[in-house]
């Protein structure tokens, strides 16, 4: 993958690229007008993702809400509300200097304040406090401008500027001292993205119309998008399928991949999950005997066949999964071991380990738990296990959780021997994978901390160093040597990324590809012919 | 007893009943393993002890359970309903939201159980001993012991996927845009699937119990009367047997009522319709404490109301009844 890194990484040097380029070479002028429906099992708690993280908030909310950057499908930073920026030679702070026509849509200017409020919102109310840790003060030299001080180099911070991540609220909405984690603007919020809130029914439907005064000329395309919610995935797959709906984001459940896949008029893409990363994997409770010696872990994952879970049971749409990082991601390092299956191995390693087989063939007892609602890439993974792992003399008893919380109640407080979980990059490893290696981050009672309970001090000192590095190569170096360490010590055996696959009706344009895909502005979305 | 006085202790009973099912509820719901805290930093992206700490103080789930239903019980005499833990939105505005599609879900397969019901019964009726009789009582039969859920799915295979007659996208088209009627037709044709789905449990019931009391009044000595003076069967039938027939389907199906609603539930998670049903289901996964009270409140209400009115029209309609008397 060939990639400008050093943008990224934020190294020094002002990127001047005029606000209107296009992430798409565009034939001809795309059409005006129309209503995109897209359809989605996610139920957001509420549309700003300032405050909340996820899925369901960040696709309304990315359309609603315009932030500094955005990237295209390449990880290049692209002027957003920020025209242009530069990062400080020290590493120490980054300017911004934003675009000027820039209004809310309830007509007041967008200016350096709200950005200062913003990621200072965002700072203090976050889950993902890792993004704008390093924050120490936040300048406001005139309304255009923004210095954000750093109290240590921060890499990271560009892609933490994207739209998911960094959207820019108006300070004279939510800055009227209300709590804003439960201020009431978040159901009905205004930003200064491409689209309008027209309405929101909880649970229900999201009604997004154009915002006429986008700073953005031209743009957005569409009228009108309408998102309507369904819990029921396969009543999802349907409406798409009889062109009720012209746009599913996040599918990952391979049966309906491949049975849309057959459609002649909609398009079925993998493009515009890169920066998500997002892994399903087998986490091990390494607190816990036997799971508490490496040389069982590793024989574990000899005993696994990835291939079978990827090619059979995910019907052949999945990547294979090996390491922390996303394997899309510029940051993974493809030496990493991939535990191909070996089932003598595996039995020869636990024989070493002192596990002999009992008269029954078996060598001790392990529960595995899965993430309710996960379907085929969780329980299904699950029951494959166990009667794999039989081969290699492990009795594993699959347990189900009724809900979320009765299984996150378990994993976080290390009430299990191994689980099934999907986790999420989040673009840069500093946001989604620092949390899981960690030491510092074994936090009982929180789900998505290091529930594995895993400590090395030499995965602690590369993990905090890559952090601060601005070096991109010295980075990339701190984070090969990480992965092969943990590569080593499994932790956790990663399998497959999810296959998370946009569904989209042929005559759509532009459809979202970029690393974000649609959790970044839709504002190039059109229909190629008219629609209503 | 007067009317009055029997309204008025029918209505007390009511509210008892209510608040009954009120602290039943409360407690069932948090009997449940689970923590709602939980489940809304979990949603939230993760939580920290300070996080939980925040949200289980902000809710007031750090209280006492008594102290919390003391507290609960305050609010709703107020008509305070509280803020949902997920939506944190006020709950008497989410269910608001949802109410008119339940009704229209409930009373539409509530017509269609009644008219397709009493249909199929006097056709049994007329000959009971024939083909078309067996066939009735066994479709009816089939229709009764088949789970609501299954009912929709087939239906939703055959009627949406296989031959995509009826849509599955809730009660009206994303894209809808037209004038009043038009909207009107939007939701009706969203409506057949659903409320059909749902007609089909209650649909066998009055189908057999119509046929069971047409074959009773058939045999009655003013229908013999009315055959002897020359009208037609579809007249015997129709004008004379039917209208005393019809009398115990009303009584049922205000009974049924409840019922209805508890199957809705299931109907709507099936179509996706934005309904009560829905949104209880989901309030369950998420630990949603005070939106899920709140509809079993309205649930309640509804049944309450349904069976007081009921009642009372018995009492208006059949002077023979009266209470204690019965």
């Amino acid at each position: 993958m060939k990639l400008t890194r050093r943008e990224i990484l934020g190294s020094a040097g002002a990127l001047l690229i005029a606000p209107d380029i296009a992430f798409h070479a565009h034939a001809a002028e795309p059409q005006k007008g129309g209503t995109m429906v897209m359809v989605s099992t996610q139920v957001p708690r509420h549309l700003n993702p300032a405050v909340q993280s996820g899925i369901a908030t960040a696709v309304p909310g990315t359309q609603i809400f315009a932030s500094p950057l955005r990237y295209d499908a390449d990880w290049n930073p692209h002027p957003y509300l920020a025209e242009s920026w530069k990062v400080a030679e020290d590493g120490l702070s980054c300017t911004l200097n934003l675009v000027k026509n820039a209004k809310f849509h309830d007509g007041k200017p967008v200016t350096s304040d709200d950005v200062k409020f913003s990621i200072e919102t965002i700072k203090a109310h976050h889950p993902f406090k890792t993004m704008f840790e390093p924050v120490s003060s936040i300048e406001t030299p005139d309304e255009h401008t923004a210095v954000i001080r750093l109290a240590r180099p921060h890499p990271a911070l560009l892609l933490c500027m994207s739209g998911a991540l960094c959207p820019i609220i108006p300070k004279h909405v939510f800055g009227d001292g209300q709590d804003i984690v439960n201020h009431p603007a978040n159901s009905n919020p205004i930003g200064s993205g491409p689209f309008k809130l027209a309405e929101f029914k909880a649970g229900e439907q999201i009604v997004l119309e154009k915002n006429p005064d986008f700073f953005i000329e031209g743009r957005p395309y569409l009228d009108k998008i309408v998102i309507r919610i369904s819990p029921d995935l396969s009543t999802v797959v349907l409406a798409t399928e009889n062109g009720q709906a012209d746009f599913l984001p996040w599918l990952a459940e391979s049966q309906y991949i491949t049975r849309l896949q057959k459609s002649d008029r909609l398009g079925v893409t993998d493009k515009g999950y890169a920066a998500v990363g997002p892994i399903n994997w087998l986490a091990f409770n390494t607190a816990k005997a036997p799971l508490d010696n490496k040389a069982v872990r590793q024989a574990i994952g000899y005993a696994i066949d990835r291939n079978f879970v990827t090619k059979a049971l995910l019907r052949g749409i999945a990547k294979a999964q090996r390491s922390p990082i996303i394997e899309s991601s510029p940051f993974f390092n493809p030496k990493m071991p991939s535990y191909g299956l070996d089932l003598d191995k595996a039995n020869a390693m636990l024989d070493e380990a002192g596990h002999k087989k009992g008269a029954d063939g078996m060598r001790f007892k392990l529960t595995i738990d899965y993430l309710p609602g996960g379907g085929e890439q969780q329980q299904g993974v699950a029951q494959y296990l166990k009667s794999q792992l039989k081969k290699a003399g492990i009795d594993i008893e699959v347990r189900a959780s009724p809900d979320f919380p009765t299984w996150a109640k378990r994993i976080s407080n290390y009430d299990f021997d191994l689980t099934m979980d999907e986790v999420y990059n989040w673009g840069d490893p500093v946001i989604g994978v620092h949390r899981t290696y960690l030491s510092s981050n074994i936090r009982k009672g929180v789900i998505w901390s290091n529930t594995q309970q895993y400590s090395n001090p030499k995965v602690d000192e590369l993990l905090n160093n890559a952090a601060v590095e601005k070096d991109p190569k010295k980075r990339k170096a701190f984070y090969d040597e990480f992965q092969m360490i943990v590569g080593d010590d499994l932790p956790i055996y990663w399998i497959n990324a999810l296959p998370y696959h946009t569904v989209y009706d042929k005559r759509l344009g532009n459809v979202p590809e970029s690393i974000w895909g649609s959790m970044q502005s839709m504002d190039e979305v059109y229909w190629k012919e008219k629609r209503s | 007893m007067g009317s009055t006085a029997y309204i008025a202790r029918r209505l007390l009973y009511g509210v008892i009943l209510l608040v009954g099912v009120l602290v039943l509820n409360f407690f069932l719901i948090h009997a449940a393993p689970g923590d709602p805290a939980e489940t809304i930093a979990g949603v939230m992206g993760g939580a920290t002890a300070k996080m939980l700490a925040e949200i289980r103080a902000s809710y007031g789930l750090d209280k006492p359970l008594l102290t919390q239903l003391a507290i609960y019980l305050g609010h709703v005499a107020h008509g305070d309903l509280g803020m949902s833990y997920y939506f944190n939105q006020p709950v008497i505005g989410l269910i608001a939201a949802r109410v008119g599609p339940t009704i229209l879900l409930v009373l539409a397969a509530q017509v269609f159980a009644i008219t397709i019901g009493v249909a199929m019964g006097v056709f049994a009726a007329r000959k009971p001993s024939g083909p078309l009789s067996a066939f009735i009582t066994v479709l009816s039969t089939i229709g009764y012991a088949a789970p609501v859920f299954w009912t929709g799915i087939m239906l939703i295979i055959l009627l949406a996927s296989i031959w995509p007659i009826f849509p599955v996208d809730g009660m009206t088209s994303a894209r809808f845009a037209g004038g009043y009627f038009a909207y009107i037709g939007d939701v009706l044709y969203h409506l057949v699937l659903p409320a059909f789905t749902l007609a089909i449990i209650f649909l066998a019931q009055y189908s057999r119990l119509s046929r069971a009391s047409m074959i009773d009044v058939l045999g009655a000595d003013y229908v013999r009367t009315a055959r002897a003076k020359g009208l037609s069967e579809t007249k015997v039938v129709f004008k004379h047997a039917l209208r005393n027939a019809v009398l115990p389907i009303i009584t049922v199906a205000g009974i049924q009522f409840g019922n209805l609603i508890s199957g809705a539930l299931l109907v709507e998670s099936v179509f996706n319709w934005p309904g009560m049903g829905r949104l209880a289901f989901d309030s369950v996964l998420r630990r949603d404490y005070p939106t899920l009270l709140g509809i079993l409140f309205f649930a309640a209400l509804m049944v309450i109301v349904a069976n007081l009115l009921t009642d009372l029209s018995y009492r208006f309609a059949d002077p023979r009844i009266r209470t204690g008397g019965r």
